[in-house]
């Protein structure tokens, strides 16, 4: 498949007063290919966010390269490489630009110098993918957390990307809204076959992707499938991270002498392996 | 009293008013304030009111609800009406009273500022019922454009209205949250002295800051990532169309000005 991201020994610090320089991002290199959906895990302050931020542009790293869409991220191609990648934040009130939920939709368009004709049908095809066509003229402040988020997801799909990235878009949210907004991204990724790079320290939500990095003090401390990573467990507890609640149950049950076969990644495999290992004794 | 105030309040509808292009209203209501000026007698004076109630009227708004909303103002007015009435010493005397005369001239004095005081008011006021903010702002924008050659930002001011329409109802979502945080903490800022509330005050104030910063410079992000860049080759969304409504009321305001300057002694 073809690659539509990489970073190639990318390390980045910033400015600071004092001459201490930690690197927000130290040597990092990794390849994402088309149709991938990557996480990127990793506690408060592992680089996360500098990274988005190093992909769609707003800062350039001060070693190493940055590709997106097979071009080095320049100043001058900046604005041709964001008009063809989305980016969702954590807070959903403080990316709400439009005063209606289809002003903000159109937002990314109206910047782009769409047509008019063409940026109305871009704004119901995109409210009709996440599901928020009944909503077109509502305002901000009557939508919850987990409808804005989708609004703004709506937003970045308007342009019609090739790259999704979303930094923490469902850490403000509360369950439910987190689930609508991982339903929806699920549904777009397996209709369209957008990538997407989802940052989360959320392990159950990575659990959804194809593969995970993880990330611990600006470097990249481990990549694989979830099956892979999540063999590690100590290590990625004693990075500060929670495990999957199915995992750290049946990892408690081994400890305490049941014998479960394979892994369980989920509730439900753990559920029918345990429901079934009574008839396998 | 502030749920009854309706200075900036809009009410939707779809009345004839509701449905003219901003840019015709704020056009209307411009020239129109203009215009009031021309009246100095009966007639005119009669003429402007009885307009301003025509449009009242088929802008669908109860008059009850308008001048209700308007007291403060229209003790103003009444104000106005008393001293003029008071202190104007010319013509024939009306009545007499021993310590307040009431001259002829005095009373039309008192009645013509009134008038046009009260039309001015409720032609604005009906501006902003029947039209949203956020239209105010498209045809603002639109009608200053050809200033945009003296670079006045009209574009620039035109967003910025419209962010901070937009972020009205989330500061206060946020003043109320803090409001109750410090309130649970024991502040007080509806009792004590003038310097005791001052200075509950702050404890509110300084969070709200810091968190409008953080969201300001969130949101400034937000749209620089979505490819904002300024007007320059910007679409619109939001469109404005000038429909047989909008000709129709500038000719009426043709008409008026007319009438008005036909009918002024
Ligand atoms: N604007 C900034 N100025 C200075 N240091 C920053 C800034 N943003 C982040 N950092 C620092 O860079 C490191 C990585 O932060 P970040 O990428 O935001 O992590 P994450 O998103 O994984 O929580 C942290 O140590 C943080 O303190
Ligand atoms: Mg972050």
């Amino acid at each position: 498949m073809k690659e539509i991201l990489s970073l190639e020994q990318v390390s980045y610090s910033y400015p600071t007063d004092d001459d201490e320089v930690v690197k927000a991002i130290d040597g990092v290199s990794l390849s994402v290919k088309d149709g991938e959906w990557i996480a990127i895990v990793g506690h408060n302050g592992s680089g996360k966010s500098t990274m988005a931020k190093l992909i769609i542009g707003l800062l350039f790293p001060q070693d190493g390269v940055v590709n997106v869409f097979n071009e080095q991220l320049t100043n001058e191609n900046l604005w041709d490489i964001r008009s063809r990648l989305g980016i969702v934040f954590q807070n959903p009130d403080n990316q709400f630009v439009g005063s209606t939920v289809q002003d903000d939709v159109a937002f990314a368009l109206e910047n782009n110098g769409i047509p008019f004709e063409e940026m109305v049908k871009r704004v119901h095809e995109s409210l009709k993918q996440v599901k928020m066509s009944e909503f077109l003229d509502h305002e901000p402040h009557h939508l919850s957390g987990g409808q804005k988020q989708r609004v703004a997801i709506a937003g970045a799909l308007a342009l019609r990307p090739n790259l999704l990235i979303m930094d923490e878009a469902t850490s403000m949210l509360d369950p439910q809204g987190r689930d609508e907004v991982i339903r929806i991204v699920q549904e777009l990724k397996q209709r369209t076959g957008l990538t997407v790079i989802s940052i989360t320290h959320d392990l159950e939500e990575a659990l959804l992707a194809d593969r995970i990095f993880v990330m611990n003090k600006g470097k990249i401390l481990q990549t694989g499938t979830p099956d892979e990573v999540f063999k590690h467990g100590e290590q990625l507890e004693s990075i500060g991270l929670d495990m999957p609640f199915a995992l750290r149950v049946s990892e408690l049950l081994r400890k305490n002498g049941l014998s479960l076969e394979g892994e369980h990644m989920t509730e439900e495999e753990l559920v029918n392996e345990l429901w079934t290992s009574h008839f396998k004794m | 009293m502030l749920e009854k105030m309706i200075f900036g309040r809009y009410i939707p509808g779809d009345s004839f008013i509701h449905k003219l292009d901003p840019r015709s209203k704020l056009l209307f209501v411009l020239f129109f304030v203009v215009a009031v000026f021309l009246a100095n007698n009966v007639a005119t004076y009669g003429l402007l009111l009885a307009f301003t109630l025509f449009v009242i009227f088929i802008s669908r708004i109860r008059l009850y609800f308008l001048l209700n909303g308007l007291k403060p103002i229209l003790i103003l007015i009444i104000f106005t009406f008393l001293m003029h009435i008071i202190f104007t010493k010319e013509g024939t005397l009306l009545v007499d009273l021993k310590i307040i005369k009431i001259y002829e001239e005095g009373l039309r004095q008192g009645i013509f500022i009134s008038i046009r005081f009260l039309v001015l008011v409720l032609m604005t006021s009906i501006l902003t019922l029947t039209t949203s903010p956020i239209s105010i702002t498209d045809g603002m924008e639109d009608l200053l454009n050809p200033f945009k050659r003296f670079k006045l930002p009209v574009h620039e001011l035109a967003l910025m209205m419209s962010i901070s329409l937009r972020f009205i109802p989330t500061l206060m979502d946020e003043t109320d949250k803090i409001l109750k945080a410090q309130l649970a903490r024991g502040s007080d800022i509806s009792t004590g002295s003038i310097k005791q509330r001052i200075r509950a005050v702050i404890p509110l104030l300084v969070p709200l800051f810091v968190s409008a910063f953080k969201r300001a410079e969130e949101l400034a992000i937000a749209m620089e990532v979505r490819g904002y860049r300024g007007g320059e080759g910007r679409t619109r969304y939001r469109q404005l169309t000038w429909g047989s409504r909008d000709t129709i009321s500038m000719v009426l305001l043709v008409m008026l000005i007319g009438a008005l300057y036909l009918l002024k002694g």
